[in-house]
């Protein structure tokens, strides 16, 4: 309902011929094979997004500007329920250069089970365990194109704090994660001013990015302790960081070769982390114009155990089967088992498009054999099956 | 380089064949050089193309795609695909840049993700966009692309036609063999056939609607593509060309896609 009231107030500004709108609706609904682990959990949840978007341009397409909202209305889990500004930013082109002020969202890298180089936008935590989901993050960015590479400039004012799923939200870690308590090493907390410069360029088939990040993590450390109630909860603790990263990739006849590569240095720990791997594709399989990609990437990191994540010695095999069909039907299989501790997790991501405007998704997840010092751990009751129905407009 | 392709080619053919055989080759390449040479100058164009694919029952679904095109001397044409429709879909951008018998650089912005990937583009012979289209028969059409074998010259609506067989010298080609037939006055392609790899006959391609651009350049206005082994069809529907818009590379750059409008 709110949603609703919203979406209407949003169509309703009309910015006739200086912006095109569009955007989805997505329900999603999620539903649980076992008895939630935690108390107040809910078996089943259904939900409701809406993301519109807004894009124009002026001075002859010099100028640019856009705005991406993203809203989901969830009645089970609060800290779910939540709004955000993907993007809401001003472009100037100017030759060789390019002008971004305001807020956007951005993506640096080449691997597919694991983003390690990519540190600007804080990860939208209440959404999907994946991490795909990103914060807007306001900036002031300059890329500069060069006949030797492509520059990045960035200036990050204003941090954003990572979300976590409430106490009813499902999954989620084993205890709930008290955001409003949230500490900074930084006495300059969230007005922390962060900096990133990048380095890419393409080489013929090789691709290849330097880049480097000064300022307060994106990965907070969970530490323990108390809400106003005496309960037993973690309070993030974002710490500054410099990171170095590297990231490649390489075409070579059906093979894609893909790294990235970290150095990060922070008090907490020092972090030397690597995921590397392959994609492989078959075309035109079984007679057909369908294509299997396989994918195999390994993935390292060499902090102490308890300050590890969960890729930390884990190998992912994935399948990517492209139909090539009218409806555009994908389905991504993965498979992530950690090899020092056995830990395994399965997913499978499906998704069609149904008639002209809606896309329908299915996303099924397991996990097996879960050790108890992996951070999987919390989620090993949490075997899930997804559907998500989108209407684009 | 495509000097030195040819200089080989025309070497090759230096070697004991028929005569006829010769003349043959010789013919359908010096149609094919002549072609290219017509074509040359463009400079840059701009499109828009609706794309109605239609299964073997009738359903049909669309696609609206905004092209952009670059010509580069000495090399392949740079292109730019933007997605408008259908609508989980827009904003999606593909970027190649086409290099004769070397494989096609190529990009994707995924707009739901932010990112922009870097494809394997190797194998040309898949679907474009679900559609009866290849990838490679969209693509730029190079002289080195293909060798030729001239068959003969027949009438073809209210023009006449040469006749002449391609035979794809790209490694990772779908076909075997495409019969083409060009109008002999402004090399305009009426109608192609496709034979695949077990050189059954595949896919036509009926192209319609020829207007005339800058006074000199010709481009259909409709590009029909049926598959004969599938029962499916694909109709392209060209509208609003525009040549000499002045784009250049700093419009077919890879990190600029995230921002095409």
């Amino acid at each position: 309902m709110r949603l609703l009231v919203v979406w209407l107030g949003l169509s309703l500004i009309s910015f006739s011929g200086f912006a095109e709108f569009s955007g989805n609706v997505a329900l999603e609904a999620i539903s649980f094979s076992q008895a939630a682990k935690f108390e107040n959990q809910f078996d089943h949840n259904t939900t409701l997004s809406f993301q519109p978007k807004w894009d124009g341009e002026w001075n002859d397409g010099d100028d640019l500007w856009g705005m991406e909202l993203f809203m989901r209305a969830d009645d089970r889990d609060s800290e779910r329920e939540h709004a955000d500004v993907r993007e809401l930013l001003w472009l100037h082109l100017d030759g060789d250069n390019e002008w971004r002020v305001g807020v956007n969202t951005m993506f640096w890298g080449v691997t597919e089970s694991l983003h390690l180089v990519d540190v600007i936008n804080q990860i939208d935590g209440v959404e999907g365990i994946d991490g795909e989901d990103k914060l807007g993050q306001p900036m002031l960015h300059l890329k500069r194109y060069q006949d030797w590479g492509v520059l990045d400039f960035l200036v990050l004012p204003g941090f954003r704090e990572r979300t976590f799923r409430g106490e009813e939200g499902r999954p989620r870690l084993p205890l709930v994660v008290d955001t409003d308590q949230a500490e900074y090493e930084s006495s300059a907390g969230q007005q922390h001013i962060d900096y990133a410069l990048r380095f890419s360029q393409t080489y013929n088939d090789l691709d290849l990015g330097v880049s480097w990040f000064s300022g307060t993590s994106r990965d907070p450390l969970l530490l323990p302790g108390s809400d106003g109630d005496g309960e037993a909860v973690l309070i993030p603790f974002y710490e500054q960081m410099t990171q170095i990263g590297v990231d490649a990739q390489l075409i070579y006849l059906d093979w894609i070769w893909r790294l990235e590569l970290i150095h990060r240095e922070a008090e907490s720990s020092d972090r030397d982390a690597f995921v590397f791997g392959f994609e492989y594709t078959f075309f035109g399989v079984f007679d057909s114009v369908s294509d299997i990609g396989a994918i195999a990437e390994f993935s390292h990191d060499n902090r102490p155990e308890e300050l590890r994540g969960v890729y930390d010695r884990d190998l992912f095999l994935g399948a990517r089967f492209a139909l090539n069909d009218a409806q555009s039907t994908e389905i991504l299989a993965g498979f992530l088992v950690d090899v020092e501790k056995q830990s395994r997790s399965f997913r499978i991501e499906a998704s069609r498009r149904v008639g002209q405007s809606w896309k329908a998704t299915l996303e099924l997840q397991t996990f097996a054999g879960i050790d108890d010092n992996d951070p999987l751990i919390a989620f090993e009751d949490d075997d899930y099956l997804l559907l998500d129905m989108a209407y684009y407009f | 380089m495509p000097d030195i392709k040819t200089a080989a080619l025309l070497l090759l053919m230096t070697l004991p064949l028929s005569a006829q055989a010769q003349d043959a080759e010789q013919r359908g390449l010096e149609i094919a050089r002549a072609a290219r040479a017509y074509d040359h100058g463009f400079t840059d164009f701009t499109a828009n193309m609706i794309m109605t694919l239609k299964n073997k029952a009738g359903k049909t679904s669309s696609r609206l795609i905004r092209i952009r095109t670059l010509e580069v001397e000495g090399d392949g044409d740079k292109s730019l695909s933007i997605f408008d429709e259908p609508a989980d879909v827009k904003g999606t951008a593909m970027l190649t840049y086409a290099h004769g018998l070397e494989p096609d650089d190529q990009w994707l912005y995924l707009p739901a993700l932010k990112r922009i990937k870097r494809i394997s583009s190797r194998n040309k012979s898949g679907p474009f966009m679900g559609s009866t289209f290849a990838f490679e028969d969209l693509g730029s059409q190079e002289i080195e692309k293909y060798t030729y074998n001239y068959l003969r010259d027949e009438p073809c609506g209210d023009w006449t036609c040469h006749v002449i067989e391609h035979f794809p010298a790209y490694e990772h080609s779908g076909y075997t063999r495409l019969i083409v037939w060009m109008d002999t006055e402004a090399f305009r392609i009426v109608r192609s056939e496709y034979y695949d790899r077990k050189k059954a006959l595949l896919k036509t391609l009926t192209a319609g609607d020829f207007e005339q651009f800058l006074g000199h350049y010709w481009r259909p206005a409709s590009m029909n593509m049926e598959n004969h082994q599938t029962g499916k069809s694909t109709l392209l529907e060209w509208t609003d060309y525009q040549f000499k818009t002045g784009l250049g590379e700093r419009d077919f750059r890879s990190q600029s896609l995230k921002r095409i409008k």
